[in-house]
């Protein structure tokens, strides 16, 4: 029983570092319909930015986080406008073919800058055992459980009660209604890939923490997990995401634990499948039918 | 049939016969080496494996991120059933080839109606993540069974790929492709491609018809698969990772959706440009994907676009601007 319950919570915690990728994922979806599949790179970067600062300069858990947020966002405000904003008439598969091609070139620029070996991740947090009655809890899976649905919160209360987040609504709901309205409407789509890059990152030095090294593919796997997470839960929906993430890092860490960690990867893959057939707008999903 | 299609398929099958024998005065000639022959047969398997993704992608006009998933089971059914064949029977080479690339082509067709059949109730981008899905389903099932040898990769398959039968199987793969796309069922393909509410309008039967074609991609794509096996003797699972299916996509738009010429030149400029690259290989992969970013930001329609290269064509072309001149001369 102890047993299940560390197992909850470490899937909780893996849950919820998917679930903050997933929200750049179904952000940027919701704003310009895109798959950024590049996003799994920002977090690589966010990864790396908090290596180097907390390598070089020594500074505190917060101050690397913080930094590693700008610049993550940065990076990913700066690939919308090169990359994407040309291609926003472009036939999707365009967009998506270019979305893949930017993920492609930051990975292999890692892989020039860094090289392929994994770097070791400093000690951000310090790593002790927590004991809540008989059971024991690393700091980390702590600090990463309470940092995301942190950062969940203050991305609600962005979304629904600041004016950005409002505009950001509208630009998702209805683009040229939106520019009506007065809407700068670059401006929210470069606000929206900054937020769900700075998540990323966020996501990135907490994955780097856990596992405590950086290397240049690290954004593949869990940049695929979390966007199966976020179409699981909805794309385009931020409560998807969250709840998206959340399964997908549940059911990942029982099957480690119960069943095979060989395995886990195609029962995700194939929980996505079956979701995608029975219900393809994702569970929270609406059905839109398809009009001539 | 027209009289300029006949001339058309003599010109074309007398230029197939005419790099064949070029390619093989210069082996006799020593110019082209041992390892020259290693990227011309990679070169004609990459033929293989993009024209096949171009008609499920250019000319079907579904985006799937799966291929190499599909190239994975070619190229381990053809490699077991090499093996089994070898063991229990003494079989020239050529028909052992022939029986494991058959198979191959059987059963990669097959997961292909077993996967297009749900999956291709999805469009665009669900259809691309779902693809994506089941190429990485088969690469845990091939990493994880007995069969295959896991991950530890599958070893002794027999060398029966040589450059003369990759050669000759490239060009029925591809002529195939390209009586498919002109004939009547292509024209439906193409029609879905255009406008897939229309074409039901019109009476197309658009299920059957994009399963057909993604089971023809997948299949082809096994024999891919099946020529890779036989030449590199070696199967690693995670070689037919989701970033092989991406650089088989690459070819496919670099070369231009809907263009098998352009998908054959696109094979041949990027299997040869990793190689002269060698000396700065980090790079190699980052110049790809600079090359696809900016092709897509100036050019999403590729080299080709959707149309192909002919000798016909190129008459055509010279002979209306040769009027055109003419008539200008004419009218000062």
């Amino acid at each position: 029983m102890i047993l299940f319950l560390q197992q909850i919570i470490n899937g909780l915690s893996v849950g919820s570092i998917y679930a903050l990728i997933a929200l750049g994922y179904t952000m940027v979806y919701g704003i310009i319909k895109l798959i950024n599949f590049a996003h799994g790179e920002i977090m690589m970067a966010g990864a790396y930015f908090a290596f180097l600062v907390g390598v070089h300069l020594g500074l505190p858990f917060f101050a690397v986080l913080i930094i590693s947020m700008i610049g993550a966002a940065v990076l990913g405000v700066f690939i919308e406008f090169i990359a994407y904003k040309p291609l926003r008439k472009a036939p999707r598969i365009s967009a998506l073919i270019t979305a893949i091609g930017v993920s492609f070139f930051l990975q292999n620029l890692a892989l020039v800058i860094f090289k392929a070996e994994p770097k070791i991740m400093p000690n951000l947090i310090v790593k002790r055992p927590v004991n809540i009655g008989s059971l024991q809890i690393g700091t980390v899976t702590l600090a990463t459980l309470a940092l995301s649905i942190g950062f969940m919160i203050i991305l609600d209360v962005f979304v629904k009660r600041t004016k950005p987040g409002k505009a950001m609504r509208a630009v998702s709901e209805d683009k040229d209604a939106a520019l009506l309205m007065g809407i700068n409407v670059n401006r929210t789509i470069s606000i929206t890939f900054a937020i769900g890059s700075a998540l990323g990152a966020v996501a990135g030095v907490l994955f780097g923490v856990m596992y405590t090294q950086v290397y240049p593919t690290m954004g593949v796997m869990p940049g695929l997990k979390a966007f199966v997470a976020a179409v699981l839960g909805g794309i385009g929906l931020i409560p998807g995401a969250v709840l998206g993430g959340f399964v997908i890092g549940m059911v990942e860490t029982i099957t480690k634990a119960y069943l095979s960690s060989q395995w886990s990867d195609a029962i995700v893959f194939g929980l996505l499948i079956i979701v995608l057939l029975i219900k393809p707008t994702g569970i929270l999903g609406k059905n839109e039918k398809e009009k001539v | 049939m027209d009289k300029k299609v006949i001339k058309n398929y003599i010109i074309n099958i007398a230029a197939i016969f005419a790099v064949y024998a070029v390619l093989k005065g210069l082996i006799y000639a020593g110019v082209i080496t041992r390892y020259h022959q290693g990227i011309i047969v990679f070169i004609l398997i990459n033929v293989i494996l993009a024209t096949s993704l171009n008609l499920a992608v250019g000319f079907l006009g579904q985006l799937t991120l799966g291929h190499a998933g599909f190239m994975a089971v070619g190229a381990y059914v053809s490699a077991i059933t090499a093996v089994a064949l070898n063991a229990n029977f003494n079989l020239p080479k050529i028909v052992v080839l022939l029986i494991s690339l058959t198979l191959a082509a059987i059963v990669s067709a097959l997961t292909g109606v077993a996967i297009g059949i749900p999956a291709l109730r999805l469009r665009g981008d669900y259809l691309a993540i779902i693809t994506l899905g089941f190429g990485e389903v088969i690469r845990v099932i091939i990493n994880n069974i007995k069969v295959t040898g896991g991950a530890q990769g599958f070893t002794g398959i027999p060398k029966l790929s040589t450059l003369d039968n990759v050669f000759w199987i490239t060009v029925l793969a591809v002529a195939f492709l390209y009586t498919l796309t002109h004939s009547r069922q292509g024209r439906a393909i193409l029609s879905i491609r255009e406008d897939e509410i229309a074409a039901e309008a019109v009476g197309v039967k658009t299920t059957s018809f994009k399963v057909m074609g993604f089971a023809i991609a997948a299949g082809l794509a096994g024999i891919g698969g099946g020529l890779y096996a036989h030449y590199i003797a070696f199967l690693d699972p995670n070689t037919f990772n989701f970033m092989r299916s991406v650089e088989i996509l690459i070819i496919v738009v670099l070369g231009g959706m809907g263009s098998l010429t352009g998908s054959i030149v696109a094979a041949i400029v990027l299997t040869i440009m990793p190689e002269a690259l060698r000396s700065f290989n980090e790079l190699r992969l980052l110049l790809y994907a600079l090359i696809l970013v900016v092709m897509m930001i100036f050019k999403p329609s590729g080299l080709f676009g959707t149309e192909e290269f002919s000798w016909q064509g190129i008459y055509d072309r010279y002979k209306t601007r040769k009027n055109a001149l003419h008539n200008r001369e004419k009218k000062v």
